[in-house]
């Protein structure tokens, strides 16, 4: 099997090669690397390439010719977003100000990705602290979305997804806290789930607004993050907001969707808010043809509307800042990351303010002086309480909505992606792309990103958003798959069999 | 500094009301921190530890660490809102306090805002001459203590003028209840020792509960103290102050004695309080000005995403309540019969604030009164001559020792003060200064003979007296014999052996 | 348009510990009254009947056992420090006084 193939593999098919002996994991670990070697100077999705991957490879691939029993994705390599604390490779969170810092400490996440003998192959781009949807905001220079160079990979997850389109890694791991994995997900082609809230431990996990925040799979087929979420999520003590109940294997819900062909019985609610107007067309087409996909695989398509949604932006710009400015106060020079002193010295806070001024971009700063807005006495009530009381309300339609559906579907951004540069300096219309995927944050509900074909206007991909009621991940794992193989078969082709060649001769 | 204008504290009392409230912050003795499992520096076992060594990712606020609550410190919370007479909260949650100090490793303070676990208690108070006064609880929350500064360069250590300064986390996590008085009316001429009734009495609480060491030199109980004064006849209440850093039982009363004498002097001369924090200094015995209260005081509360809300089932409240020790007031009255000490005798321990120390000497084994004798004597005068509490010098635990040793007949009471002063310096347990510096009575009767001996020899009219019957004339030749044995005998036995002698 | 001000964006940043530059400030106080407006339309439908959402799953009572884990070394606390004594973190000389 030549390299090219290897890397086209999906993380399941080639987990089972590993399994069957055909393929070691240092042979696939080593043609990821001399992938990203060969196409990350162009892509920049990754900040740090691990130097321990061949060897982590060669363990595992020892181990299993020792005989030991090795879970289903031992030896298959893995991209972590730069979010994630790992005691091995410097996290940064895309920010200046932890340039070079090695946590003491491993995520619970990447805990468990290391005891499920997976083989991290380093750190992916982001935009800095995840704020973000383009990874422009990253301090260490933009990703380029693999489909179009001069494009965004969305955001904050620009790495991750860009790893796996690029073929620079079958599996990724992302951090969603109002898009960050569906969005790029749609905008590159490749598969992204934001678990229900509390599904997955967030320790470790650099705090952006911890009641939205949620870790989840970025991969190339709903399978493959099926497995990924089986093997990261679960009950975790040190995060008091983890889900204490046993969940189902997600995998088997995958497997049994990819197989039914059917979504007879279905009921599929479209959010009347999350479409429409601010659309683009190819988008909207794209989105209906979905539609009608499933209607003819025996889906009842139903609208249903979300009256509340329309207030998602705003009280998810009054929430996101607020816990980020608390969250973001650690940066302050004083036990980790950089320091800068100003000139002729100064006392201590202004030293503080001079690292938390030269460490943090525009939009970190942005957010962080509106969150302390947000927050300051004699506004909480107006901002900060209103926005937690809308979040009430788009709970309550989420609990009607799921009355009348058993999953609810939209874009899951509303524009394919968008040129390098072209919103940097409007921040409203930066924050429009996570028109559709912030709901889900709010209420804490799963959302899974799945392609959703390319836009005939500009041939780049857009994506399904499908959401499901909380603690009801295994049912978007089983409709997502059967969406996903029946829309596979309508093309004839996956999304990402359309990538283009980003390296002479290697595609 | 130029030293502040004080008016006289009966003049004061005169023209102006104080009113008094009290923030003290415990100590929780649990064995981990408030939000992380590192060990707990405010116990025994964690205390004095090398610098960041009680530490874990959380405490230090690492990026991505998650903080989780401890059950037991939730527990002793609602024990102690329960024995401050409060009730409890049936869901209260915690808080982000936001502010940026080097000490606060997150740069915020977990505490709790809007939602204390405990509110609207009362706090029975006894005053020297043994009137009772109720002392209105507001709340009661949990919170996590900071981190330790050291200041260096500079002339004292201090803040101000140091070069720069050291942070050391082992603290950071302890786990905090502050409890916060409604302001205190009528307390009149009595505020300054009501004060320290009152912290007194939190102290013996705590105690008694077992959910803190609180000793206050440590820093397990800390007390600011706000006083405010107003014209007699005036409604609304004068602008107060906050004096921080007050550690010890004895600094409470001068602090709120000095407080209430420096703001008459301002007012009365027409000038006017301003609302800020003030520092005790236990040396000069005055307060200075710290921070003014500003918009810098903005603390931003919120309420803490990653911690959810404590909703105690009304069965874990009633069990907590059931195993609630008697209260102070309680206590008091049945170690009073108990005893069977005198009203002053008894009253003088409560007034040192040394009824827990005596009870404690008491539990380990003393008899009451050489608790009592030791608690009163030696130790309160050492203990004043050097301006600190007596409870800083030993332990109920050492001065037990003590008495055991004395009552074996191993040391005689001189010696036992000589021993006393050996576990003041620090130099170890009653039985290890013995030991060390060789004290113990001589209960070896043959050096006694050869004492006596002699004695007898250079007074040869002695033993004929004592056999006519006056037996008092041993006295001399008891004090010969001492003096020889330059204090290490047991004065009684001296005594026992010459009138064996006398018999012969 | 809502009434931010340059100084009160100048508060902020004061409350952020972040030393803007005069230029930062005029920017963001412009971008600020925009994002602003069009984030007060949350008090439309924020009417005191309706309660606040803190945490999107309900869930209450989660504790931990009273029981000592691990801890890190004091090499381990320090690595990433900028300034240390080998034990402790060095900050300098600090204005104000704790809370
Ligand atoms: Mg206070
Ligand atoms: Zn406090």
């Amino acid at each position: 099997m030549s390299a090219g193939d290897v890397i086209r593999l999906s993380a399941a098919q080639l987990a089972e090669k590993l399994t069957a002996g055909e393929l070691s994991s240092v042979e696939a670990t080593q043609a990821y690397l001399d992938r990203i070697e060969a196409v990350e100077p162009r892509v920049n999705s990754y900040l740090h390439i691990s130097k321990d991957a061949l060897d982590t490879a060669a363990k595992v691939d020892s181990d299993r010719a020792a005989g030991e029993k090795l879970g289903p994705l031992a030896g298959v390599p893995i991209a972590i977003k730069d979010v994630l604390c790992t005691q091995d490779m410097p996290t940064t969170a895309g920010s200046r100000i932890l340039e070079g810092w090695v946590p003491p400490y491993d995520a619970t996440v990447v805990a468990r990705l290391r005891r499920a003998r997976l083989v991290p192959l380093g750190k992916t781009n982001m935009d800095e602290f995840a704020m973000g949807s383009s990874t422009e905001h990253s301090a260490y220079g933009p990703t380029r979305n693999p489909w179009d160079l001069d494009r965004i990979p969305g955001g904050s997850g620009g790495g991750s997804a860009a790893a796996i389109a690029a073929f620079q890694a079958p599996l990724a791991l992302g951090s969603d806290t109002g898009g960050s994995i569906r969005q790029p997900g749609a905008v590159t082609g490749t598969v992204g789930m934001k678990p229900t809230y509390g599904g997955v431990s967030r320790y470790g996990a650099i705090a952006l607004a911890s009641s939205l925040d949620q870790v989840g799979p970025v991969t190339r087929t709903v399978l493959d993050a099926a497995l990924l979420h089986d093997v990261i999520g679960g009950h975790d003590p040190r995060d008091s907001t983890s889900i204490p109940d046993a969940w189902p294997s997600f995998a088997d819900a995958a497997r049994r969707g990819a197989a039914s062909g059917s979504l007879d019985g279905v009921r599929v609610g479209v959010v009347k808010e999350l479409g429409g107007d601010g659309f683009q067309q190819g988008v909207s087409e794209r989105f209906a043809q979905a539609l009608e996909v499933m209607e003819k695989a025996g889906a009842q398509i139903v609208e249903v509307s979300a009256p509340h949604f329309t207030y998602a932006i705003a009280a998810y710009y009054l929430i996101l800042p607020a816990e980020a400015s608390s969250n973001l106060a650690k940066f302050d020079s004083v036990r980790f990351g950089m320091r800068v002193t100003p000139p002729g010295g100064g006392t201590v806070e202004d030293v503080m303010a001079a690292t938390r001024e030269l460490g943090f971009g525009p939009e970190v700063k942005r957010r962080v002086i509106l969150g302390t807005y947000a927050l300051s006495a004699g506004y909480y009530d107006a901002y900060y309480g209103s926005a937690q009381k809308v979040r009430t309300l788009i709970q309550r339609d989420f609990a009607s909505a799921f009355e009348q559906a058993d999953v609810l579907v939209s874009p899951a951004a509303p524009t394919t992606a968008f040129k390098l540069g072209e919103k940097l300096e409007d921040p409203l219309a930066m924050y429009l792309n996570d028109v559709t995927t912030i709901p889900a944050n709010l209420a804490g509900v799963p959302g899974m990103s799945i392609p959703m074909g390319l836009a005939p206007e500009d041939g780049l991909p857009t994506g399904l958003q499908l959401m499901a009621p909380a603690r009801a991940d295994a049912r978007l794992y089983e409709v997502g798959a059967t969406v996903e193989a029946l829309l596979e078969q309508s093309w004839g082709h996956s999304i990402l069999s359309k990538v283009p060649a980003l390296v002479g001769g290697d595609n | 500094m130029a030293k502040p204008e004080l008016m006289d504290f009966d003049k004061a009392i005169e023209l102006f009301e104080p009113v008094l409230g009290f923030e003290v912050h415990v100590e929780l003795s649990t064995k981990t921190k408030m939000f992380s499992d590192a060990p707990n520096p405010a116990n025994d076992d964690g205390h004095g530890a090398e610098p960041n060594t009680l530490i874990t990712p959380v405490d230090l606020g690492l990026p991505g660490s998650l903080p989780v609550v401890n059950g037991q410190a939730v527990r002793y919370s609602i024990s102690l809102g329960l024995a401050l007479g409060c009730s409890i909260a049936p869901s209260s949650r915690f808080a982000r306090k936001n502010y940026f100090y080097p000490d606060l490793a997150k740069n915020y303070q977990i505490s709790q805002y809007d939602e204390p676990i405990a509110f609207e208690g009362s706090v029975e108070v006894e005053l020297e001459d043994g009137r009772l006064v109720q002392v209105p609880i507001e709340r009661a929350h949990m919170e996590e203590d900071a981190g330790k500064l050291t200041h260096v360069g500079g002339a004292t250590g201090r803040i101000q003028g140091a070069e720069y300064s050291l942070v050391d986390y082992n603290r950071a996590g302890v786990p905090l209840v502050e409890i916060v008085t409604k302001p205190i009316f009528g307390a009149e001429a009595d505020a300054p020792q009501l004060a320290k009734a009152y912290v007194s009495t939190i102290r013996d609480i705590v105690r008694a509960l077992g959910i803190s060491d609180a000793r206050m030199e440590r820093g397990n109980l800390r007390c600011d103290a706000n006083v405010s004064l107003r014209p007699r006849g005036q409604e609304k209440l004068g602008t107060r102050t906050e004096t921080k850093n007050v550690n010890s039982l004895r600094s409470v009363e001068r602090a709120v004695r000095y407080e209430i004498q420096r703001q008459a002097a301002i007012l009365a001369a027409g000038g006017t309080i301003i609302q800020e924090t003030r520092h005790w200094h236990e040396d000069t015995g005055r307060t200075s000005p710290g921070r003014p209260k500003s918009d810098a005081d903005d603390y931003r509360y919120f309420p803490e995403p990653d911690l959810l809300p404590v909703e105690p089932s009304l069965d874990l409240i009633e069990e907590l309540r059931a195993a609630l020790p008697e209260s102070p007031a309680l206590m008091r009255r049945r170690l009073k019969t108990d005893w069977g000490f005198s009203d002053v005798d008894f009253q003088a321990i409560v007034n040192a604030g040394l009824l827990v120390e005596v009870s404690e000497t008491v539990a380990a084994g003393a008899a009451p009164q050489a608790a009592r004798k030791w608690w009163m004597g030696e130790l309160s005068r050492t203990a004043n001559e050097r301006g600190v509490d007596a409870s800083t010098l030993a332990t109920p635990q050492q001065v037990a020792e003590l008495v055991a040793l004395v009552d074996a007949g191993t040391l005689t009471d001189r010696l036992a003060r000589q021993v006393l002063e050996g576990v003041i310096a620090g130099e170890g347990s009653p039985e290890e200064i013995v030991e060390a510096r060789g004290l113990a009575v001589v209960s070896d009767d043959g050096a006694l003979i050869a004492a006596i001996d002699e004695a007898l020899a250079a007074q040869p009219d002695v033993l004929a007296k004592i056999r006519d019957g006056k037996v008092q004339a041993a006295g001399a030749v008891i004090g010969a014999v001492m003096k020889a044995m330059r204090g290490s005998a047991d004065a009684a036995r001296v005594r026992e052996l010459i009138l064996e002698r006398a018999q012969q | 348009m809502s009434e931010i001000t340059t100084e009160q964006v100048a508060h902020l940043a004061n409350l952020a510990r972040i030393a803007l530059t005069t230029e930062e400030i005029e920017k963001l106080t412009g971008e600020l009254g925009v994002i602003i407006d069009s984030i007060a339309t949350v008090s439309e439908v924020a009417t005191p009947d309706v309660p606040a959402t803190s945490h999107p799953i309900p869930m209450s009572n989660v504790f931990r056992e009273d029981v000592v884990g691990a801890t890190l070394t004091t090499e381990q606390a320090i690595a990433g420090a900028p300034e240390h004594d080998g034990s402790r973190f060095r900050v300098s000389a600090i204005l104000g006084e704790e809370q």
